[in-house]
């Protein structure tokens, strides 16, 4: 469902040219879960923000269920992206005025829902994470946990067949972060392809397909 | 988005960030009242300078008998010519339908006695509307009723100083005084700084105009004041009036009617200067405003530039994101500026109260004005942060970035 062709993203800093992803061609199949692991700098983020139609590459072709993604306007990659993907970002980026609940309603607001739908499934997702209790608090009285399950919350309301997590736990304590693992773990089962990118290698090891970056390029690919 | 949720999302927006609500309210609220204050005061003073000026009024016309070249200047207070503007001259005025109001006028010195004090004073002879057309008030009884201009009642109204030389404190209503060979009864008693057309009314006596015809033993008048409905028709009214004396009187131009654009053109380059200086203070004054409107967004936006690359990340289009920016500047910025005008009509309604010599008071170019600039300039600087920002890719808003090189 996802294929990448020689996708090649270059930033210009200065006058140099730094290739953060360099000739990378993957195929990730529906329901996998897949680990990335690699340095700082070696391009992780940046393939993610391609895979997740928040950035574009600079040359290479991406498609998504079949379709190419790379030659689709703004509108239309904003489309494919609410309908397609979900994300959960290492520093949260939750609304701070919003409350928990407001924060992963927002999603649905933006797609027009109505009011109903949106309750029934606000109640389903708070339900599942165990957020109940928490519906009404803002993000600065929940801890990191707690706003990384929102975050998680606001990223499945939509029911997208793709969920991207750019170092999940990156940020939370070693309890809070085997909680938002075993989280996203039991949406995989439940068929959500999920690509974690990580720099613990305990969590990386728990995903049935490892890719390993290098100074933009996948250097290496494990599958167990 | 659904309209409703969308107002639900500024209305958020407004309600949570109270602070920053508050400032920017601030910045336009003062920006408003800025302009309105500082362009009521400019245009009290215009008006103060009009009003020393105003010795007629901008509807009054004056018709003086004997022909004379009106370039400028006040005509001379003291009669002259002969016979040839009558009361039937006014009468005849009076029918025309754009005139509201007509005061003849006769005047002369006369002696006045009451218990053997002897006063010498001006004598006028006129009828109510002169009372209305110059303001003037009476502190005690009351102006006789509008009979007919030829019926002369034995009956006066003196100035405030008259009445203390004559009556000390002694109750003057009802007393008869003798004026000349004739004897009148106060009926009234003019309010005190009463003063008309440059000469004081503290020591006069005022009777209707048939009786001091026969007082004085004349048929003609010394003046005819004029009021015309709108000032729009004043220059026709003059033409009319011009028109209607000259067939009165066989064809024969024999009379002057002046108007105050005469006499204003001599003050006209002082408040041209006056016009300038509210123009100049108003600008000034929206020049801060605006500045300080600017400051505001600018700040705000930009703080906000990682929510419009999350909200663009969660599904908005760049359309989406624009237009949420723009209503809530363009909500905040109207109910600012609307306040912004109580306030200005609130502090002018204040000054207004407590001073007397000046009245402030502020044009509705400048409440317009003041209204449409702080609103285009709060959308103006919400458009251009929100627009760049949300023509970036999701990501560099994410991040809060300002630029990035591709
Ligand atoms: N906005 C940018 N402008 C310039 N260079 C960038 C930008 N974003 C990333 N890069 C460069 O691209 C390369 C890959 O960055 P990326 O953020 O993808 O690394 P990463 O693997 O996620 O690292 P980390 O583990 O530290 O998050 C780096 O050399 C980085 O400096
Ligand atoms: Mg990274």
């Amino acid at each position: 469902m996802i294929e990448l062709r020689h996708l090649q993203k270059d930033f210009k800093v200065g006058g140099d040219t730094v290739h953060a992803l360099d000739d990378v061609s993957l195929d990730i199949l529906s329901g996998e879960y897949v680990s990335i692991m690699g340095p700082s700098g070696s391009g992780k983020s940046t393939l993610m923000n391609i895979l997740g139609l928040l950035d574009r590459e600079s040359t290479g072709e991406y498609r998504l269920n079949g379709q190419n993604v790379s030659v689709l306007n703004d509108v239309e990659r904003t489309r494919v992206r609410r309908e397609n993907i979900g994300f959960v970002f290492q520093s949260y980026h939750l609304i701070p005025r919003l409350t928990a609940r407001e924060n992963i309603e927002l999603p649905m607001l933006l797609a027009g829902i109505s009011p109903k739908e949106r309750r029934i499934k606000l109640d389903a997702v708070l339900q599942k994470l165990s957020l109940v209790d928490r519906a009404h608090h803002s993000p600065n009285q929940l801890s990191g946990g707690q706003r990384q399950r929102v975050a998680i919350g606001r990223a499945i309301v939509m029911k997208p067949s793709i969920l991207l997590a750019d170092e999940p736990t990156g940020n939370l304590d070693s309890k809070s972060g085997s909680d938002v693992t075993h989280l996203l773990e039991s949406l995989n089962e439940e068929g959500i392809t999920l690509i974690v990118v990580t720099h613990d290698q305990a969590m990386g090891n728990r995903a049935p397909r490892q890719l390993n970056m290098l100074d933009g390029r996948i250097n290496d690919e494990i599958k167990v | 988005m659904r309209w409703l949720d969308f107002l639900r999302f500024i209305g958020q927006v407004l309600n949570r960030h109270r602070f920053r609500t508050l400032m920017l309210w601030l910045a336009i609220a003062i920006g408003v009242v800025a302009v309105n204050l500082l362009t009521a005061l400019g245009e009290g003073a215009k008006v103060f300078v009009l009003n020393e000026v105003n010795l007629l009024g901008r509807k009054t016309l004056i018709v003086l008998p004997g022909k004379k070249e009106t370039t400028g200047g006040m005509p001379p207070l003291s009669g002259q010519s002969p016979r040839s503007l009558t009361i039937k001259d006014a009468q005849a005025i009076s029918r025309l339908s754009a005139v509201k109001a007509v005061a003849p006028l006769v005047l002369g010195n006369i002696e006045v006695s009451y218990a053997g004090k002897l006063r010498e004073v001006i004598l006028l002879g006129t009828t109510p509307s002169f009372f209305l057309m110059r303001n003037l008030e009476v502190s005690q009884g009351k102006v006789w009723a509008n009979v007919d201009m030829q019926k002369g009642e034995a009956v006066c109204l003196i100035g405030h100083q008259l009445r203390h030389e004559l009556f000390k404190s002694s109750p003057a209503l009802g007393e008869w005084v003798r004026a000349g060979d004739r004897r009148f009864r106060v009926i009234g008693v003019l309010k005190e700084t009463e003063t008309s057309f440059g000469f004081d009314m503290a020591d006069v006596m005022i009777v209707p105009i048939a009786s001091a015809q026969s007082l004085f033993n004349v048929d003609g008048l010394f003046r005819i004041f004029i009021e015309v409905k709108y000032f729009s028709q004043l220059v026709m009214a003059k033409q009319k009036i011009t028109a209607l004396l000259k067939k009165r009187h066989e064809g024969e131009e024999d009379v002057t009617v002046i108007s105050q654009d005469a006499m204003l053109s001599s003050v006209q380059g002082l408040l041209d200067i006056l016009t300038i200086a509210v123009a100049g203070i108003a600008s000034i004054s929206m020049l801060v405003a605006g500045v300080l409107i600017m400051n505001m967004m600018i700040i705000t936006v930009s703080q906000r530039t990682k929510e419009i690359g999350l909200l663009k990340a969660l599904g908005a289009t760049a359309g989406t994101v624009r237009l949420l920016f723009l209503c809530e500047a363009g909500l905040i910025s109207l109910l600012a500026s609307l306040s912004g005008l109580v306030i200005s009509y609130a502090v002018l309604l204040v000054a207004n109260t407590y001073i007397d010599t000046l009245q402030f008071y502020s044009p509705w170019w400048a409440q317009l004005s003041s209204l449409l600039l702080a609103m285009s300039f709060s959308l103006l600087f919400a458009w251009l942060p929100a627009r760049r920002a949300a023509s970036m890719a999701p990501v560099d808003a994410l991040q809060g970035q300002q630029k990035r090189g591709q």
